[in-house]
This record gives C-alpha cells, sequence and structure tokens, in this order.
C-alpha cells in the first residue's frame, strides 16, 4: 500500500471505529431506517397502499430512501472536522505527516461506509416486494446505486461544512443550507425562464439525476453528475483545510 | 540543526509573531520563555508545520519548512498546550494510531508503543479509556503521542499547563530523560521550569525575540545579581540589623539592600549587585563579626532578569 493510502486507511478506521462505538451513529440508523420502513409500510404495504405495481412501489421506495439518506449523510458529516477542531484533536493530524486531502478522504470514506451500512440495511424491503410482487433486480440495483450516490453527493456536502467551521450546530446548518438549495433547483427551473431553467435543472441534486435510479434506469450523465458534486465538495474541504493553516 | 530566519505571523492584520531569527543546535534543550501573548505558541505551532507563516523560512535539518512542510513534519513531534487525545479510545489504541499516523510499520508499533507507555508511566493504564484519566494523565498521554515516531525534534507547548506540583516534578524528570535523544523546544512562562530543564532560553516578548542565551550569560549580560544572606541576629536589636545592613553596604558592587524578613533568629537580606559579591559580602560580615547562616543567588534572579528583558525589551535587546 502506497503511503498516501496507508494515512488515508488508518484515518478511515479509526473513525469508522468512532462511528460504530458512537451514539450518534446508532441515532441516525435508527431514525433513518424507522422512517423509511413507516414510510415503506405506508406506500407499499399497508391498507393506503391500494393496487400499485410492485415497479411503482419500488419507486416510491427509493425517492423516500434518497430524501433520508441525503440528511443522514448530513447529519454523520458534521462532526467530522468541526469536532476535532472544537475538542483540539485536529492538531495531531495536522502536525503529522499526512496531507490535507488524505485527511478529508479518510474521514469521508468512513462516513460512507457507515453510510452504506445504513442503507443496506433497509435492503429488506425491496426483498419483501420481490416475494410479494414481481421486480427486476436491475431496478435494485440501480436504485441502491443511486442511493450511494446522493449520499455520497451530500456526504461531501457536509464534509465541506464541517471543514469550515469548529461549531457543529453551524457545521449542520450550513451543510443543510447547501444541500437543501441543491435540491430546490428543481422547482426553482420550473419558475424561471431559460437558459437559467436549464442551468438550475441541470444541477438539481434530485429530482432530475436521480428519477432514473428510481425506475432502474442508469444513465452515465446521472452518475457522473453525482461523482462531480461529491469531487466538487471534496476538493472544497481539502483546500478549506489548507487555507486554515493560514489562519 | 534548526534555522529560523526572519520568521513572522500575522493574524489579520495584527502581528502575533517576529520578525524572529535563531538557530538550535542538534541535541539542545531550549526554553521559549515569554509572558502570555508573546508569541511562543505561534512559533511553535509553525515550527511544526501546524500553522504557516506569514513570512519569513525556516528549514529542520536540511529540509525546508515551507516547501517541504510535509518532509518536516516527519522528523518532528508536537504536543501542544492542549494534549490532543482522543477521549473514547484506549490509551494504546490511541498511542498505535498516533504512531501508525506518524509513519510507524505496523510491524514495529506494538512494541514501540510499549516503550513509550514505559517512558511515559502510562503503562498501566494501556487498557483504560482515555475519558477516565485525569488531566496528568492526558498530559503524559500527549508527550507519548509526541515521541512514539522517535523524531529528532521535539516540541512541547506549556507542558505543565494545569498539572500539580507532583505532577510539575514528574513531568520535568519526563523531559530530562528525553533530554540526549532529541532536540527539545519547550515553551512556558514558569522560570523554574525552564531553568532546571533547558540549556539555553530564548525570551520572546510582544512576538520578538528579546535575548537569548544560558542563565548565566542572561543574568551577566543585564550586569544584575541578587543574592540572599542570612544573618544570626537577636530579635529586635536594631542596631545589630543596622550594623549587618552597614556592613553588607560597604561591599563593592552592592547597589540595593532590601531586609527580606526574619526566621529563627536569623535576618534575611536580598542583595543586588552589579557582579557576582558573594565571596565578598560572606567576607565582609565575617570580619564584622557576625555568623553568616546561609548565603545564596536568589531563586528570584533569573525571574527578575525576566521580568527586567519583557518589561525593558528594548534597551535589553539591543
Amino acid at each position: 500500500m502506497g503511503e498516501n493510502m496507508r494515512a488515508v486507511s488508518i484515518i478511515f478506521r479509526r473513525e469508522l471505529g468512532e462511528y460504530l462505538h458512537s451514539l450518534l451513529g446508532y441515532l441516525v440508523a435508527a431514525v433513518v431506517l424507522l422512517i423509511d420502513g413507516l414510510l415503506f409500510f405506508a406506500q407499499g404495504l399497508g391498507p393506503a397502499a391500494g393496487e400499485r405495481l410492485s415497479g411503482e412501489v419500488l419507486s416510491r421506495f427509493f425517492y423516500n430512501t434518497s430524501g433520508l439518506v441525503a440528511i443522514a449523510a448530513v447529519a454523520l458529516a458534521i462532526r467530522l472536522i468541526a469536532e476535532e477542531r472544537q475538542a483540539g484533536t485536529l492538531v495531531l493530524l495536522s502536525s503529522s505527516p499526512v496531507r490535507e486531502w488524505e485527511v478529508v478522504a479518510g474521514k469521508f470514506l468512513s462516513a460512507f461506509a457507515f453510510l452504506g451500512g445504513i442503507t443496506m440495511v433497509s435492503l429488506y424491503m425491496p426483498l419483501l416486494v420481490m416475494v410479494n410482487g414481481k421486480i427486476s433486480l436491475g431496478q435494485v440495483f440501480v436504485g441502491y446505486l443511486g442511493l450511494l450516490l446522493i449520499g455520497a453527493a451530500c456526504l461531501a456536502i457536509g464534509v465541506f461544512a464541517t471543514a469550515l467551521t469548529r461549531h457543529q450546530l453551524l457545521a449542520a446548518a450550513l451543510g443543510a443550507a447547501i444541500t437543501g438549495t441543491m435540491f430546490l433547483f428543481w422547482p426553482l427551473s420550473i419558475v424561471v425562464d431559460p437558459p437559467l431553467s436549464r442551468v438550475f435543472a441541470a444541477l438539481s441534486m434530485h429530482a432530475r439525476h436521480f428519477q432514473g435510479f428510481q425506475v432502474g434506469t442508469l444513465h452515465l450523465r446521472d452518475v457522473v453528475y453525482y461523482l462531480a458534486v461529491t469531487y466538487f465538495f471534496l476538493l472544497l474541504a481539502t483546500k478549506t483545510l489548507e487555507a486554515k493553516r493560514w489562519e | 540543526m534548526i534555522r529560523v530566519s526572519e520568521l513572522s505571523k500575522y493574524f489579520g492584520g495584527t502581528r502575533a509573531l517576529g520578525p524572529v531569527s535563531f538557530e538550535i543546535a542538534p541535541g539542545e534543550t531550549i526554553g521559549f520563555l515569554g509572558l502570555n501573548g508573546a508569541g511562543k505558541t505561534t512559533l511553535l505551532r509553525i515550527l511544526a508545520c501546524d500553522l504557516r507563516p506569514s513570512a519569513g523560512s525556516f528549514a529542520v535539518g536540511n529540509v525546508d519548512g515551507i516547501a517541504d512542510p510535509h518532509a518536516v513534519r516527519k522528523r518532528i513531534g508536537f504536543l501542544p498546550e492542549s494534549p490532543p487525545v482522543y477521549p473514547d479510545m484506549t490509551v494504546g489504541d490511541y498511542l498505535t494510531f498516533a504512531g501508525r499516523i506518524r509513519g510507524l510499520p505496523p510491524s514495529a508499533t506494538t512494541s514501540r508503543v510499549r516503550e513509550v507507555e514505559e517512558v511515559t508511566h502510562t503503562i498501566d493504564v494501556h487498557d483504560e479509556l482515555i475519558r477516565h484519566l485525569s488531566h496528568g494523565f492526558r498530559q503524559r498521554i500527549g508527550v507519548a503521542q509526541a515521541i512514539v515516531h522517535q523524531p529528532e525534534f521535539l516540541i512541547l507547548d506549556e507542558p505543565t499547563n494545569g498539572l500539580d506540583p507532583a505532577q510539575v516534578v514528574e513531568m520535568r524528570a519526563m523531559i530530562q530523560d528525553l533530554k540526549g535523544k532529541h532536540t527539545i523546544l519547550i515553551s512556558s512562562h514558569i522560570l523554574p521550569e525552564i531553568r532546571e530543564t533547558c540549556d539555553r532560553l530564548i525570551v520572546l516578548g510582544d512576538g520578538r525575540l528579546l535575548a537569548s542565551g544560558s542563565e548565566d550569560q542572561l543574568t551577566s549580560r543585564l550586569e544584575l545579581r541578587r543574592i540572599v544572606v542570612a544573618v544570626r541576629a537577636p530579635v529586635g536589636d536594631d542596631a545589630v540589623a543596622g550594623a549587618i545592613r552597614r556592613c553588607i553596604e560597604s561591599v563593592a558592587g552592592v547597589t540595593r539592600v532590601l531586609a527580606s524578613g526574619r526566621d529563627d533568629g536569623a535576618l534575611s537580606f536580598h542583595i543586588d549587585a552589579t557582579g557576582d559579591c558573594r565571596a565578598a559580602v560572606c567576607r565582609a560580615l565575617v570580619e564584622g563579626g557576625h555568623d553568616v547562616l546561609r548565603l545564596d543567588r536568589a531563586t528570584s534572579e533569573l525571574e527578575s532578569v525576566f521580568l527586567e528583558l519583557v518589561h525593558g525589551g528594548e534597551h535589553a535587546s539591543g
């Protein structure tokens, strides 16, 4: 393993351990899975579900879960750097032979692994649909790929927010504001005129780019969009950490 | 060797440090002395490559700290003012993490962690969560994380900060043990700690370097010598007290004599002089028929120098 990946791996393992031993991690997991389960029951299994097709139930499941994953991502990310800065432990990393991008990558990947774990626990819901109805495995696979991609993008936004400030509440507000704005680009694109409407639609975090994943259609442009958002905000987080050395 | 050249740091428009220049030879133990806000922490953070300077340069060994801070960080161990410990980790896990992140190979980490736990007397709490440990233990763990990768240079920012007197003694002994193994830079505003541990002092005031040298060099630079003498004298006998004072004042070089107390049938005096007048004062008192019970350099001598430097910095640094 190269020196760079060694540092990323060490930070990754420590941070993942922190999630697995912290109340925050389990609280986020419990809330997300509880709400997701209730919504799934209401829309897919309960009396109000009606005579929906299995594919439609699955599509609604991915729609609901994507919102919850986005919220969970921001919630999990806020502690990553702000908490360390507040507790004075970030100096251990900043005075060690570790580059800023390695810190950001290690922390991001740990949160992503935990978020991925939470997301995959919800797999029992599509399996219930599969047992009781008829859906394609492709739709399940593509849907979960979409969940992981939107989760990564929102996590990256959260990592950027947590790099900006030592106050976790402020970091949470910033992360939520950026994510919320990117979700709102879609309704904004409807009410404004071209060419701004096309720009907003292209930047929209959810409606435009997640619709395909919901119904099992994989578009390269959607994958590239989420990867680009993830990279952009992780780069911003790295540059923020570098800039903080000058303050 | 650490070479610092015209290093300065501004926070916004406020100058926190510099410009300062100095050199530190390999194996030296250097004390950075200064009042709060003198720029000690800023300087040490820059040398630890935690903070980037606004201007100037520094090199650790042959490595430029501005151009290649990553390489410098490999050679430095840093204990900031507050030990950077994770409360939810055990001591062993934390030191393993610190060692690995600073470049120790996995095969050597376990044995090295045991070694530093022995050096810092934290081996008994290897499996304890750090959150359950006292401040004194956390400070020792802070030292342990700074030395776990066997750095050439060790930077300790106020290592006795918040410790009780017994812990201060232990920390001082620990630093003494580390001398010779590392080039050590310590900051403090507590004078006894610095004088007992360091080979050389660098005095900072208002972000500038006011003086540099050993304790003797600093005191002689100011031409200030203060001694304390205790002479047997009957209680309430003002005539004897007056005679002793006249005896001391008659010694060449004595500039001021202050009666500083009476204890167990002895009168104590603090004497300021322009040179080392201990022998002359002793001779004068004995020849005057007085019993000298104690004669020594005043423990506050360095303190006097320090205050003289930081309050009259311009004069002292010239």
